[in-house]
């Protein structure tokens, strides 16, 4: 169980550095993605992991459960990246469909004179 | 007294609410400015709070900590409210003239009300996981300011602000993951407890990520190539406010988690940030050196001063962290004052790249009297502002015999004159090179004052910090008090637990 879960972030992560070097927006968005899908992962299990039991103490009968709490954090974590990607996307697709390519511009943070002039 | 605490951050949300609905007319900016004012005034009901009781907390939901969200504000979160407020108002007011009527309908008002709600709310949380939502809020909404407008070099900078301010995220997450984990606690003030009895070396990883993810937002070395890519884009009433507020959201978050969580190993972490804390002057400072457009030159500025703020925290004496506090402060204003002004210099000069502008000092004596403020504050000349933090960080490096540091600092502040040198000399000093002479008379009055009048006060607050620091001195050794026996802060917000 553990070991699954384990090598499941690590493959995401891995995926999700190489895809964020590449200079290309949209690899990068899903870089980033898979990213925040191997941090929820993670953020899941720092409750531990446990199989069939409910996370809801119960009152009535002395039987185990499992916490709660990450799953809450998870579920905010989740909807937050879910914006942030959507964001990211519209973002994306607007600078390609302005520029007409989707590459992240290396020579952006140099200065050019006609560039700044009109700004 | 929670609703004390709530206030600052439902005031912009609400306000942010109202100047969305009404942003296809004039009515949407003065919405935005009444919602500033009413924040400073809140933040300032707060601060009297702080100062007579110590520190306040608050459970929102009535749930006990560490069960519920806390909110908390000690002398440190409830300055960095007050000076946020200030800026907000400042910055709101200079936007009536700034900010033109298709980036309203677009909702600028709402976005950057909205930021500030952020900005707030990392400031009062006493929360792991609230303060990485307030990121979020923070990061959703200034990436929607930085890219209003839609310019193509907008974009690019919003990509790569963006994109590694979410790398910064995950690993905060992850940090907050792993804490969680060992401790079953994500509340600041139980932490500090629940950390004693943790793996110490598991800890010091924990750390290095909680460093790393707050250092890409605080723009530390080698972790602040997002900013000059991205801080020179946007509008200038923009590009002010994060200048002055954002990249202090992480440094403070620096200061609060290395002060009250991560003290359990100061000679690993704390020599890691003393090495930082210079790289992040040196590069930033000769980084400005090379560059030729004004706020590219401010923006760069803004990296070496965070080192400035980082040095304070990692020497971690008494009178270091009185230096980081009253850094701050002096910082977030002079900062957002510098852009401002270049807002000005634009729109009087046609430009910010300094080799196509210039007569400011000629025909608008009084800009460059103003620049003159912030720009020689920046520095560290006395009697303003910047002085006296300055000084309050090298004595504390000469009191621990820290000769190189020290050097450094004031070897920087030295650059620091040389970038704002080339400014004046370019922009105010020489004529200006297609032989215009631009007057502040040129822009029509209303605009003029919405524009002037926050620099001036700015300006003004500088003046007054400098020629009066004792009770801004006394505050932030209070405040650095509070930081450095966190037994009030733990106490107040776990109640009679802790």
């Amino acid at each position: 169980m553990e070991i699954i879960v384990a090598s499941a972030i690590g493959v995401l992560t891995a995926g999700g550095v190489y895809l964020i070097l590449r200079l290309r927006t949209f690899p990068v968005i899903l870089g980033l993605a898979m990213l925040s899908y191997a941090v929820n992962v993670f953020l899941f299990a720092s409750g531990r992991l446990a199989i069939d039991q409910s996370p809801i103490l119960s009152k009535y009968a002395d039987i185990s459960y499992t916490d709660p709490l990450p799953q809450a954090l998870v579920l905010t974590a989740i909807v937050i990246s879910f914006g942030m990607t959507a964001v990211l996307v519209m973002i994306g697709l607007g600078a390609y469909l302005e520029a007409g390519d989707d590459h992240i511009d290396l020579d952006g943070s140099e200065p050019e004179a006609g560039k700044d002039g009109t700004a | 007294m929670s609703w004390l605490l709530a206030v600052p951050i439902a005031i912009p949300f609400a306000t942010a609410v109202f100047a969305f609905l009404l942003r296809n007319g004039a009515a949407g900016r003065w919405v935005s400015v009444a919602g500033s004012a009413a924040l400073l005034a809140a933040s300032a009901v707060l601060m009297q709070a702080v100062l007579a009781e110590g520190v306040v907390a608050g459970q929102m939901g009535s749930w006990p900590a560490p069960f519920g969200i806390t909110l908390v504000a000690d002398l440190l979160s409830a300055v960095m409210v007050v000076i946020t407020a200030i800026i907000a108002l400042a910055v709101s007011v200079y936007a009536l003239a700034d900010i033109g009527p298709a980036e309203e309908r677009l909702g600028y008002h709402a976005l950057f009300q909205v930021l500030i709600a952020g900005v707030t709310g990392a400031f009062l949380t006493g929360d792991l996981f609230n303060l990485y939502v307030w990121f979020e809020v923070m990061l959703i909404s200034s990436f929607g300011l930085l890219v209003l407008g839609g310019r193509a070099e907008q974009i690019d900078g919003g990509v790569k602000y963006v994109a590694l301010n979410l790398v910064s995220t995950i690993l905060f997450l992850t940090g907050i993951g792993l804490l969680y984990g060992m401790t079953g606690t994500l509340n600041m003030a139980d932490l500090s407890i629940a950390v004693d009895g943790a793996d110490q070396g598991l800890l010091t990883v924990v750390a290095m990520l909680f460093m790393i993810a707050f250092g890409v937002k605080a723009a530390v070395f080698p972790l602040f190539f997002w900013l000059p890519a991205a801080y020179h884009t946007p509008a200038f009433s923009v590009s002010a406010v994060f200048a002055g507020l954002l990249t202090k959201v992480g440094v403070y978050a620096l200061i609060r988690m290395f002060t009250l969580v991560f003290d359990h190993d100061t000679g690993l972490t704390h020599t890691i940030l003393l090495w930082v804390a210079c790289l992040t002057m040196v590069t930033g400072v000769l980084g400005a050196a090379a560059q030729g457009d004004m706020r590219r030159i401010l923006s760069f500025h803004i990296v070496s001063q965070i080192g400035y703020m980082v040095l304070g925290l990692a020497l971690l004496t008494p009178l270091a962290i009185v230096g980081a506090v009253f850094y701050l402060v002096h910082h977030i204003i002079v900062k957002a004052n510098l852009f401002l002004i270049a807002g000005v210099a634009d729109r009087l000069t046609g430009g910010t790249a300094l080799s196509r502008i210039g007569g400011l000092y000629a025909s608008a004596p009084l800009l460059a009297a103003l620049f003159l403020v912030p720009a020689f504050s920046l520095a560290g000349f006395p009697p303003l502002s910047g002085f006296w933090a300055k000084f309050l960080l090298v004595k504390a490096a000469l009191e621990i015999e820290g000769w190189v540091i020290a050097a450094v600092a004031l070897a920087v502040g030295l650059l620091t004159i040389y970038s704002m040198t080339k400014i004046w000399a370019q922009a105010f000093w020489e004529p200006h090179p297609e032989g215009r002479e631009p007057r502040l008379s040129d822009l029509p009055a209303g605009q003029r004052w919405a524009m002037l009048a926050p620099i001036m006060a700015l300006a003004a607050l500088t003046v007054f910090i400098g020629l009066f620091p004792e009770p801004f001195v006394a505050f932030a050794e209070r405040a650095a008090a509070q930081l450095l026996d966190p037994t009030d802060y733990v106490e107040t917000v776990l109640g009679d637990r802790g």
